[in-house]
């Protein structure tokens, strides 16, 4: 299979904290990538990076064929991008959420509408299209926000997060969307979670980030003989590679965005 | 060396294709503005609480002020001389906190997404300058109607009235830019509220809104001078009234208002992105 998405030795400082430790990792296409780690791993770091709204200290990395530092114009037409935070605006419809996107991807006039409306009904939105998406649901949103990622068709879609806060019920719907959008349009899907039972519903592959370093990467399955937990306690096994002696986790920063999206939801 | 013809394409074709480009370019700004304006119309109640200072200050502060006739404004009566002064006010505070929206939308990641859309950033830039300018010309509006109420002589020539809209979209647009670069360098809505309130009553104070350059000190006649609102109300002046006239020149005022904001769209564009870091 092709290879979408490739980084050498990336690699963010913040000040004197190593965020991403000359990581190399290559995606390919058509697959649906877990990045796991526990907060301050540089999972949300790396998305920031490929998504051409963080520039690298140093190191490379394409999507599509693209630099991300040469040619972050290139790497935006080709990406969607739905952030931690429930982000669709509140004082907009659903439907106007979508239409501003559809102009500022370039999307032909003519097919605008089209896209609209197979993105509302595909997300299960189509009633409540002209609902203020103030009053909207959590699962709701997140999943406005998937249709407006999906409106240009990208080839790799970067979820941060995609249930963080969400109820049972919303998850289930919101993982059932996001493996019909990977059968339906091929699309490439890197997501970041710290669920297990997530990256086991929607992930071929995934890749665990320690300390801004690669702890493992590779199937589920390779990943649990490697670490030698038996059966299928998954937690175990997250335990096992992120297993850190210095209490680090929890960055301010990560902590009240995660609260914040709770806080949305109510 | 037989010319390459893949690389390098007619002109008629590269004419066409930097026409098609700067065709996508305006057709962003305006979906950025026109969400603005649509947001504007889910909740117009800002619009109305907006109202209230720009009557405080023509009828309460006015009409005070043409009384004790402490002023020199020449041939123009006082409310005349203050009205288009309180026009350019109502366009620089509407403008001047528009950063904090920002700043706002990058607290709930809506910013994030524009930015990792193919938008050329300037064009993120002059589509909330130009939401800002259609903000503005509610402000005119409310100002008209009180003028109107007030008996200030207004012009109402087709021509004039076209340049007054032109001057308040300008000033919004340029103080709002300003604005942005600002919420870009303080980054929390804590600082930038303090910032904003700084700001804001020195723009105003050392400018010909409320009284004429002339009576100023040499030292603050300099500031003036290098305030944009001065020329902003000096275009307004000359625009708005019936027997206004302008004291730097029509041409002036527009040269100066254009190309600070040209300055500020291009400063504002490299700074955009910096916010989300």
């Amino acid at each position: 299979m092709a290879e979408i998405l490739i980084t050498e030795a990336l690699t963010r400082r913040f000040g004197d904290v190593m965020a991403l430790d000359a990581l190399d990792l290559t995606v390919s296409e058509g697959e649906v990538f877990g990045l796991l780690g526990r907060n301050g791993a540089g999972k949300t770091t790396l998305i920031k990076m490929l998504t051409t709204l963080l520039p690298p200290t140093s190191g490379r990395a394409t999507v599509g064929g693209f630099d991300i530092v040469t040619a972050p114009a290139r790497v935006r037409g080709i990406i969607g991008y739905v952030p931690q935070a429930l982000s669709a605006d509140g004082e907009l419809t659903g439907r106007e959420n979508l239409q501003i996107f559809t102009r500022l991807y370039d999307i032909p006039r003519a097919l605008r509408k089209q896209r609209v409306d197979e993105g509302l009904a595909f997300m299960g939105l189509t009633d409540a299209a002209d609902k203020l998406v103030g009053a909207y649901s959590g699962g709701m949103i997140r999943r406005l926000e998937i249709a407006q990622s999906m409106l240009h068709r990208p080839r790799v879609l970067f979820l941060d997060e995609p249930t963080v806060g969400l109820d049972p019920v919303a998850r289930e719907a919101v993982w059932e969307h996001i493996k019909q959008l990977q059968t339906r349009y091929g699309t490439t899907i890197v997501l970041t979670s710290h669920y297990m039972d997530e990256v086991e519903q929607l992930c071929d592959r995934v890749a665990i980030l320690r300390r801004g370093r690669m702890a493992a990467v590779g199937t589920l399955a390779e990943l649990a003989a490697g670490s030698g937990v038996s059966g299928n306690n998954l937690d175990h096994m997250f335990a096992f590679y992120t297993e850190d002696t210095i209490e680090s986790s929890g960055g301010y920063v990560e902590t009240a965005n995660a609260r914040h999206a709770a806080q949305r939801l109510g | 060396m037989p010319p390459n013809a893949s690389a390098e394409p007619p002109p008629e074709d590269q004419q066409r294709g930097r026409a098609a480009a700067v065709l996508r370019y305006g057709s962003k700004v305006l979906a950025v503005a026109d969400m603005e304006v649509r947001k504007l119309r889910h909740d117009p109640s800002e619009l109305l609480t907006r109202a209230i200072q720009p009557m405080l200050w023509l009828l309460v502060f006015g009409e005070v002020f043409a009384r004790v006739r402490a002023i020199p404004t020449g041939d123009l009566s006082y409310l005349d001389f203050l009205a288009p002064g309180i026009l350019a006010q109502s366009v620089l505070f509407v403008a001047i906190f528009y950063g904090i929206s920002v700043i706002w939308e990058r607290d709930l990641g809506i910013l994030h997404k524009f930015l990792v859309s193919p938008t050329p950033r300037t064009a993120l830039v002059l589509g909330k300058a130009l939401s800002a300018g259609v903000r503005a010309l509610s402000q005119a509006i409310i100002v008209y109607v009180l003028a109107l109420v007030l008996g200030v002589r207004m012009n109402w020539h087709p021509g004039p009235l076209c340049g007054v809209v032109l001057l308040v979209i300008l000033g919004a647009a340029l103080f709002s830019t300003f604005s942005l670069i600002i919420a870009c360098i303080v980054k929390t809505r804590e600082r930038f509220m303090g910032i904003g309130q700084v700001l804001t009553m020195p723009l105003f104070f050392a400018s010909n809104a409320i009284y004429p350059t002339d009576i100023m000190p040499d030292w603050l006649k300099w500031i003036a001078h290098a305030n944009p609102l001065t020329y902003e109300v000096d275009g307004l002046r000359a625009l708005m009234l019936d027997g206004g006239g302008s004291s730097l020149g029509l041409g002036l005022d527009f040269a100066v208002l254009t190309l600070t904001l040209a300055v500020l769209v291009a400063w504002a564009g490299k700074m955009y992105p910096r916010i989300v870091v």
